[in-house]
């Protein structure tokens, strides 16, 4: 399992919660595996080619993906995933 | 809630997101809630080209509003009436020293009245929110920043938070604390105090000029590439040489000068824009040489405390306008900075603050690398006055030759004879 963090503007889709735990063999898996549970969270968080929005960050262990595989970053069991926008909010 | 607009123009469309292009109304907003990409103020050209002329800016006042119609306010300007329009000075002996015929500094030390390019912005941002119906506003600041909010919002009566790192250059605190808002120094670095912001901004209802009123804030720096490109002639220069923190600067550069090329203003546009950071912090100028068009954040550690920022909001969109444009990023470390600044003192007599030593070091540089050509027109933006960072220079530019009151003296300290006139 893979613990992932949600930030404040995607919990309206996890039920308010602001960290799940999920099976995933890679980041695009992950995603997947939330989407089924979380329908509409790939939208925000990948573009129409399904890759990786420029303004959302995720990180594995702290590491950003972009300097890893990308999408393609391969998890294990016990990863921490932290799904980051990367402008923080202002006045909502 | 955001503030809704009190006046919507026909110039002005609305917000508009970069990235996924979903339309907002001209609130305090500046993060797309769909797909978390930064807002843009979305202008109608058409309107705007209908009326802009040369003959109709050059009518305009002697400061930055000669462009409002390109500008995000609704109404009026009232705040910041006297930024802008700063010299453009032509550096004929910084070109020879260099291997430029044709140089020129965009003079914003001597911006009105906080002597740094932030005049600019802040004047249109504090405009902005007093349309938009806001009493308190706040930023954080690398320094210069926080001078203008801080002056701006005295002479507006307005409340003001600013928002600074706890190692500030010592005059960048003191011209904060002469105008009496609440200066709020945090321990930590730029990245951290603008994350604080963040949170502040979405608990307090007001105007944080770089994170809600951001999308407005940006448009100010504009004005800069406007003024260059009038005062060539309404000629756009071969070069631009920008200093970069956010990157933000570099992108409106850009974004003026096609402004003013859609606008039929200038006839032909063929300006490379070349971005300078500092080593000790150069996220955007590293990725630019590695090919990347993202960035790795980092911890800064340089005396240009003004570029300090390790997580540039605009990073992104610095390196595309660089890319677009066809121009060169390039870094240099310290020493070249006070080099830098030192050189352009000593043959412009323009004391610049870290930044421009930055700028004028990378210029050096990318002449030297053949990147500039010395036929090419070339405009460096000097953004910020050396006064406020004299701790980077003290130890660079000697002491003064102390005497007794006695002409004899001094006549003998200096090796002059007793009988010349």
């Amino acid at each position: 399992m893979v613990k992932v963090r949600i930030p404040t503007p995607l919990r309206t889709l996890t039920g308010g919660k602001s960290e799940v735990e999920t099976p995933a063999s890679d980041i695009q898996s992950l995603i997947e595996s939330l989407n089924g549970r979380f329908p509409g969270l790939k939208d925000r968080v990948c573009d129409d080619k399904g890759e990786i929005r420029r303004f959302v960050n995720i990180y594995l262990n702290e590491e950003d993906i972009r300097f890893l595989k990308g999408k393609h970053t391969p998890l294990k069991d016990g990863d921490e995933v932290s799904i980051v926008p990367a402008i923080a909010g202002g006045t909502q | 809630m955001p503030k809704a607009s009190p006046m919507s123009t026909d110039r002005i469309k609305g917000l508009i997101c970069r990235e996924c292009g979903k339309e907002y109304p001209a609130v305090s907003l500046h993060v797309c809630d769909m797909c978390f990409g930064p807002l843009e103020v979305q202008y109608d050209y058409k309107v705007i080209k209908a009326r802009l002329t040369r003959t109709a800016i050059e009518a305009g006042p002697k400061s930055l509003w000669r462009y409002v119609d390109l500008l995000p306010v609704a109404g009026e300007p009232t705040v910041g009436l006297a930024a802008g329009f700063t010299p453009l000075v032509r550096a004929k002996n910084l070109g020879d020293e260099l291997g430029l015929d044709t140089l020129y500094i965009k003079n914003d030390t001597v911006n009105h009245p906080t002597l740094s390019f932030k005049d600019r912005v802040v004047s249109v941002a504090l405009t902005r929110a007093r349309e938009l119906g806001y009493d308190t506003v706040a930023c954080a600041s690398t320094g210069n920043l926080a001078n203008s909010v801080a002056a701006h919002a005295a002479a507006a009566k307005m409340q003001c938070y600013v928002f600074i790192p706890h190692d500030l250059e010592a005059s960048k605190v003191l011209g904060n604390l002469v105008y009496r808002p609440n200066v709020v120094e945090v321990e930590g670095n730029y990245d951290d105090v603008n994350r604080l912001c963040s949170e502040i901004a979405g608990e307090h209802n007001w105007a944080f000029v770089n994170v809600n009123i951001r999308p407005y804030y940006a448009e100010g720096s504009k004005t800069l590439a406007y003024e260059v490109v009038e005062q060539l002639g309404w000629v756009a220069p071969d070069h631009i040489v920008v200093p970069m923190a956010s990157g933000s600067l570099l992108t409106k550069i850009w974004k003026g000068l096609n402004e003013f090329h859609k606008l039929g203003l200038i006839d032909r546009m063929a300006t490379r824009v070349d971005g300078a950071q500092a080593e000790g912090c150069a996220p955007i100028a590293t990725a630019h040489k590695l090919g990347r068009d993202f960035f790795k954040p980092v911890k800064p550690a340089t005396i240009a405390k003004s570029l300090a920022i390790g997580n540039p909001a605009d990073g992104y969109y610095a390196l595309k306008a660089t890319a677009e444009s066809g121009g060169a990023m390039e870094t240099v470390t310290d020493e070249e900075i006070i080099e830098g600044m030192t050189l352009l003192a000593q043959t412009e007599g323009i004391f610049a603050e870290t930044a421009g030593g930055v700028t004028i070091g990378v210029l050096k540089k990318l002449v030297k690398q053949g990147l500039i050509k010395r036929t090419e027109t070339t405009v460096a933006l000097v953004t910020g006055n050396g006064l406020k960072t004299q701790e980077a220079v003290m130890n660079a530019v000697g002491r003064p030759t102390r005497i007794s009151p006695s002409l004899v003296h001094f006549q003998k300290t200096f090796g002059l004879g007793n009988h010349e006139r």
